[in-house]
């Protein structure tokens, strides 16, 4: 904990090394002064400066892309979908293509694309021009969360050095690789964090999701061409993997899930921060105790409940700490990744109020574009709302279900419970709607409901008493109900 | 004032050149005209709607889709209180309901003075920093109740913190500088085709490289 309240910009957020002779690919200039000026990016960190993409430019786009297909690069913004793969998708012939930069990050518990954005934006654009050259792409655009600026000048004033250093517009480097990168920003919309419609709000309009099909981006995003929207930590790693080659970057972590993760810990741990981490090897009881990340549970205590990808992620109970950060494992295991945001709960916490805090994120957060989310998500707001103030029905459990169910067709993922001899269900949900925002309101329902139950009936069944001697009082003196009572 | 002042308009014509379609540019000069007034005056969506090339009523929709403009007038500072999970668990929720008393407003309300216009937020990505909140969208991280009453102490008498914190509107205070002459390749998509550097390669490729 900091002395003074409240923090200035760049002090050092609570953060080591990764495990033992593992690299930082994506955080080895956070804690370097002036890490963020293209001076010391050439000269600091795990690889030099914009040498990635030098050594980018000496190969074919296709084999650009091929080496990010051969390093299994997964997606770092949820979905964890192989970027390589998704480059693949744009239709051959098809011009102009774009490429996107997603900045959006606003998933409750996420907290790695702002550092990234404000501590080492040049790293950001080296991996957006690296995506751009494998693509074609016309241009870039880096969509900036709103409630972001210090992130915004960062990448505003990155740019404006590397336009004049001939890193970015015409005649990249001294080739004829050329191609424009705009800074653009929000407005304050978590919807738009979903690639389609932040393809909505790059167009100037309201951030609504598209269908898919026939909206898949790659085919018709942007102005409806063809569209990569990527996220901020997928990009950043793009420097470290061309500079260093695939060998080393599949070395780290696992087959399947190789490189590392930036890893958001937050809420009831001694040391919160944003841990870059092996994927794969590390487990979450490794974050929460390991004094090299969380340190323990704050004040001794025992943990309840935590949640492993972010609000949108099912949560997950003691049973699951020696899970590996895995994407496919944690899957299986009903839950996911997700974002890289780990929350977690110690005994002490109101399973009700923190299912409530996180449904009622989601019920402000619907665009209101399809009815079961719209209407579903607040009517989930309101039943928890009323419980939580004493005035629930005997019904409202069932109700919340009932609701959950119309969003989202069970059987919803949820995580193995073995007091109750229940088998996990595994990731992804089932939807009725356009864009999975709604069906991750169901997320905090089922993992509370059945893991909780009895939190929520005690909340229904006892009314909150009043004290005998107030009672006895208000009968003696001034009746509160008016005269005669 | 409303419209978009001289300068600003030619910054915003600047802006609105690095779009392949001008009306990709609406929420930047949305920014743009709350960042001068304070607030998202209808004259300013107006004139956002000249520059971009479509009706006013259109910049309305997409304007009040969005958190961050205020479709009338705010406080100077915004105090955002985040009460989402991982700041509600070590006090979140506290902070703004000690907030709410010392302003004598509940959220989204702003004290009669004018200054502060408090809002409770959803999560605003500093979560290893709970509890957090944001004044004009700038941090102030780990925050206790002393800490809190200090700060709104300072945004009230304009002293002490206050100076942290411009105006409400202010976006990022470095621009990208990217004038006309910089752009290396912006028209129309339909008057776009394969990048030069692009149908080198595939055409240098022996396989004939579709180019995907």
């Amino acid at each position: 904990m900091s002395d003074a309240p409240g923090t200035p910009l760049d002090a050092p957020v609570e953060r080591t090394g990764s495990a033992g002779d593992a690299p930082l690919v994506v955080s080895s200039r956070f804690d370097v002064a002036d890490g963020h000026t293209l001076d010391v990016y050439r000269t600091s960190g795990s690889y030099p400066g914009y040498s990635g993409l030098a050594e980018a430019l000496r190969s074919t786009p296709d084999q650009v892309r091929e080496t990010v297909v051969a390093a299994t690069l997964l997606g770092r913004g949820g979905a964890g979908f192989p970027a390589g793969v998704k480059w693949g998708f744009c239709p051959p012939g098809v011009w102009p293509r774009y490429l996107v930069v997603n900045g959006d990050e606003s998933e409750p518990g996420t907290f790695k694309d702002r550092l990234l954005m404000e501590r080492d934006p040049h790293q950001l654009v080296e991996g957006a021009l690296i995506a751009a050259y494998a693509l074609g792409a016309a241009q870039v655009f880096l969509y900036v969360r709103g409630e972001m600026p210090h992130a915004q000048e960062r990448i505003a004033a990155a740019l404006n050095e590397a336009l004049e250093a001939g890193l970015v517009g015409r005649n990249i480097m001294g080739s004829d690789f050329s191609v424009d990168v705009v800074l653009h920003w929000g407005a304050g919309a978590y919807i738009v964090g979903e690639e389609t419609a932040l393809i909505e709000s790059l167009e100037g309009n309201r951030g609504m999701p598209r269908l898919k099909p026939p909206y898949f981006p790659a085919a018709k995003g942007l102005y409806l061409r063809p569209t990569i929207v990527n996220n901020v930590e997928t990009l950043a790693n793009l420097p470290w993997l061309f500079h260093h080659g695939v060998d080393a970057y599949t070395s780290v972590g696992t087959e399947t899930s190789p490189g590392t993760r930036l890893i958001a810990l937050s809420g009831h741990v001694r040391r919160p921060g944003v841990y870059e981490v092996p994927q794969g090897t590390t487990t979450f009881r490794d974050l929460f105790e390991d004094d090299r990340y969380g340190g323990g549970i704050r004040d001794g205590r025992a943990l309840k409940m935590f949640i492993p990808g972010g609000a949108s992620a099912p949560w997950f109970f003691p049973e699951q700490v020696d899970l590996p950060l895995e994407g496919r494992t944690v899957g299986g295991a009903g839950s996911m990744l997700g974002s890289g945001a780990v929350v977690v709960m110690d005994e002490t916490t109101d399973a009700v109020e923190a299912c409530y805090s996180l449904v009622r994120f989601f019920a402000r957060e619907s665009c209101g574009k399809c009815t079961p989310c719209r209407e579903g998500t607040t009517w989930e707001e309101k039943i928890l709302e009323r419980i939580l103030e004493g005035h629930g029905r005997p019904s409202d459990i069932d109700l919340l279900l009932d609701v959950a169910d119309n969003i989202s067709p069970g059987p919803y993922p949820v995580a193995a419970d073995p007091s109750q001899g229940l088998d996990a269900v595994p990731f992804p949900p089932r939807q009725t709607t356009i864009c999975p925002l709604g069906p991750s309101s169901v997320a905090p329902i089922t993992s509370a409901i059945r893991r909780f139950r009895h939190e929520f009936e005690a909340r229904i069944t006892r009314r909150d008493p009043i004290p005998v001697a107030v009672a006895a009082e208000s009968v003696a003196g001034e009746p509160v109900g008016g005269p005669g009572v | 004032m409303a419209r978009l002042t001289p300068d600003n308009e030619l910054l915003a014509r600047r802006i609105v050149a690095r779009y392949p379609e001008p009306k990709s540019a609406t929420i930047p000069l949305c920014h743009l005209s709350q960042e001068q007034d304070g607030w998202l005056t209808e004259e300013g969506m107006a004139h956002v709607a000249e520059l971009v090339g479509c009706t006013p009523a259109e910049v309305l929709g997409t304007a009040s889709f969005y958190e961050m403009f205020k479709l009338h007038p705010v406080g100077r500072y915004c105090l955002n209180i985040c009460t989402n999970i991982s700041c509600r668990i070590v006090g979140g929720a506290d902070l703004l309901a000690r907030a709410e008393e010392r302003l004598g407003v509940r959220a989204g309300g702003t004290t009669a003075d004018g200054t502060i216009t408090l809002e409770d937020v959803e999560c605003i990505a500093a979560c290893t920093e709970a509890p957090a909140l944001q004044v004009n969208y700038r941090y102030v991280e780990r925050v206790d109740e002393a800490a809190l009453d200090a700060l709104i102490d300072d945004l009230r008498s304009g002293s002490g913190r206050a100076a942290e914190f411009p105006p409400h509107g202010t976006l990022g205070l470095v621009r990208q500088e990217l004038g006309a002459d910089d752009l290396a390749n912006v028209s129309p998509p339909e008057d776009q085709d394969v990048p030069g550097w692009f149908a080198r390669h595939a055409e240098a490729a022996a396989d004939g490289g579709s180019g995907s």
